[in-house]
């Protein structure tokens, strides 16, 4: 039976769930909804006066190419660093799972990472790929000028994505490895007897099972590279050199922070907001029709 | 079909031995049931025979090859798991022929094969459902299948009815028979079941503590338990174990100064000697006072169990149990007198447990 709490006192639950809903109201609601109204009107960029602009601030973004350049960016930055922790994630999940040496240790220094803030992470990954003085920069000792993030957009986007990738791969990790850590030990061990391998056992078996979960952090993964890169992005390379690693989110704060374009930032943001809605929309849907085994 | 040579084989878990140098004989096509109560190391042994634990000491072979080294898939065993272990996102199709699959055999061969191992236990009307579609006992029978399918040298069973009802358990228990005697595979069926291993066993093994207590046929270890231990676990209703000693007269004493005739026992009633005389409740009889011999005892409760009863009663702060046949009423607190059949007695050192011959 279900069980609930019935207050007599009308004002007394709008009172408990106020401070919460203050909250929410104050640092969520209001800052979309001014979002909302500055993206369909034209605003001054010192205040006053605005004028209805309707669909013209999207219309604008949607001829820009250089707007169409940072979705194709932050698409490819998402999969790249999505695939690239998740992966990494997986393997050493799997090997502590498989409970070799040190896996008490492991298991709670993999998730350290996680509790770093992306500023402070990009600060650290500037000096260890610093062209000039970093750890990966002693490659230009061997072949000169093979390693220049400060010039080259590829390297530099390679070494945002490796930083984004590096911070998720705790969060990633503890999520593979409780999903492992649920499927019974003897699955594992009919597949040892039926004669696969355990990199066959892994595809064929642990995979299988832990889908929704890969799932899950797929999609968390996407939003999260969707949105959290900025802090990464504005330590280590400003969108720099030329903009090439420029994502949505970056973009949004050059243009409006930096540009003073409120309405065209304000525009970019609610098309982000739209995609990671229509993502999370997507995952809620799969995660409803989830398989169920057993 | 292969024989197994177990020896002198240990486990160590960090510092803790959980078995302490096991030696065994398995013969090529035997169904050897390995029996003993949880804890006793029995799965761990059986899984070091699979290969799913290592061998911390002494040597296993399988058909003359030493296989401490060898992988799972090389020794060509199967093993039916106490949880089914069932594939959950595959059908029944794909979980019996999963290991033909990673052999890399032709699907045309695989199917036909797993055609004939569904057959062989009634599952082909199931063949396209995942487990979580199927009974406890349909499951059952997969596990068996997939074992089957891959017509291995050894079969391993781990416990493999302890999930389901008594009446499927019965039901399994013949078809494992059934199944033993139309392939012939040498089997290692491990359980903590006195009745499944006495029914199924051609050799019991009895495994207490890590240490192997006594190995033999089912009528062996039940007519000569090898030790007290062996004596306590086999039977149902358990033996009558008293703790006693012999009088200067030959007589057995026990609990508080109670005193039994076991003239039988000649040869080993030294005065003195400390003993455990062990009967089972069936070689105690309910007998007329003037019999000699006769244990006065009072009983406690009677246990109906149908066909007979079981009378506990107490003979001098000692609990003993007798089957009894008859249908007159007893009352708990009536005296009642009881004699032990002649051939009946076991007898065993106090001091180590050990059986001694008489």
């Amino acid at each position: 039976m279900e069980r609930r709490a019935v207050y007599r006192n009308k004002v007394l639950p709008w009172l408990l769930i106020g401070p919460q809903l203050l909250l929410v109201l104050v640092f969520f609601y209001w800052p979309t909804s001014q979002a909302l109204y500055w993206a369909f009107t034209l605003e001054q960029p010192w205040g006053g006066g605005n004028l209805w602009a309707g669909l013209d601030n999207f219309l604008y973004i949607f001829r820009d190419d250089r707007y169409w350049g940072t979705v194709l960016r932050s698409a490819f930055y998402a999969l790249a660093a999505t695939g690239l922790s998740m992966l990494v994630a997986l393997t050493l999940a799997s090997f502590v799972d498989r409970a070799l040496k040190g896996t008490k240790l492991f298991q709670s220094v993999f998730i350290w990472p996680y509790a770093i803030a992306a500023p402070a992470a990009g600060v650290a990954f500037r000096f260890i790929f610093s062209p000039e003085a970093g750890l990966v920069g002693a490659v230009n000792d061997i072949w000169p000028g093979i390693w220049d993030p400060a010039t080259n957009g590829m390297h530099a986007l390679a070494m945002v994505i490796v930083c984004h990738a590096w911070l998720g791969i705790g969060y990633n990790f503890v999520f593979f490895l409780a999903a492992l850590q649920m499927i019974p030990r003897s699955i594992n061990e009919a597949g040892a007897m039926d004669g696969a391998r355990p990199f066959r056992r892994m595809l064929d078996l642990q995979l299988p099972l832990i889908a929704p979960t890969a799932f899950f952090l797929l999609i968390m993964n996407i939003i999260s590279s969707f949105t959290d890169s900025f802090g990464l992005i504005d330590t280590m390379t400003e969108g720099g050199p030329i903009g090439q690693t420029e994502v949505m989110v970056y973009k949004i704060y050059v243009d409006g922070f930096k540009g003073l374009d409120y309405s065209g930032a304000a525009a970019q943001s609610i098309v982000l907001m739209l995609l990671v809605i229509g993502l999370t929309f997507v995952q809620f849907k799969w995660v409803e029709r989830r398989v169920h085994y057993n | 079909m292969a024989q197994i040579t177990i020896k002198g084989v240990k486990k160590n878990y960090a510092k803790t031995a959980v078995i302490h140098g096991v030696d065994v004989n398995i013969e090529a096509g035997e169904f050897v049931v390995i029996l003993g109560p949880s804890g006793c190391g029995k799965s761990t042994l059986l899984r070091m025979i699979a290969g799913l634990e290592e061998i911390s000491g002494g040597e296993i072979a399988i058909d003359g090859t030493v296989v401490n080294q060898l992988e799972p898939r090389e020794r060509g065993c199967a093993m039916v798991f106490q949880n089914y272990a069932l594939y959950p996102h595959m059908t029944v199709r794909q979980n019996i022929g999963y290991s033909l699959k990673v052999a890399k055999l032709p699907k045309a061969e695989r199917d036909a094969r797993v055609m004939k191992v569904a057959q062989s236990v009634s599952l082909e009307p199931f063949l396209d459902r995942r487990p979580g579609e199927l009974s406890g006992g349909q499951r059952q029978r997969v596990a068996m299948a997939r074992a089957m399918v891959r017509e291995p040298k050894v079969f391993l069973f781990d416990e493999p009815f302890s999930n389901l009802d008594a009446k499927l358990r019965v039901a399994m228990r013949a078809e494992v028979r059934r199944l033993h005697r139309d392939l012939g595979v040498t089997s290692v069926f491990v359980t903590h079941d006195q009745t499944e291993a006495m029914t199924l066993a051609d050799k019991l093994i009895i495994m207490n503590a890590g240490n192997v207590e006594q190995i033999g046929k089912p009528t062996e270890v039940y007519n000569n338990p090898a030790s007290r231990f062996v004596a306590d676990f086999i039977g149902s209703p358990a033996m009558n174990l008293f703790e006693g000693e012999f009088d200067a007269e030959g007589q057995f004493m026990h609990g508080t100064g109670g005193k039994m005739n076991v003239s039988q026992l000649n040869g080993v009633r030294v005065p003195g000697r400390k003993v455990v005389l062990g009967v089972r409740p069936e070689g105690v009889r309910r007998t007329g006072a003037d019999t000699h011999g006769a244990i006065p005892a009072v009983v406690d409760y009677v246990e109906e169990l149908g066909a007979s009863r079981l009378i506990h009663a107490d003979a001098n702060g000692s609990r003993i149990v007798a089957l009894d046949n008859d249908t007159a009423e007893i009352k708990s607190g009536t005296p009642v007198h009881l004699s032990l059949a002649d051939s009946a007695l076991h007898l065993f050192s106090l001091e180590d447990g050990r059986r001694i011959s008489h």
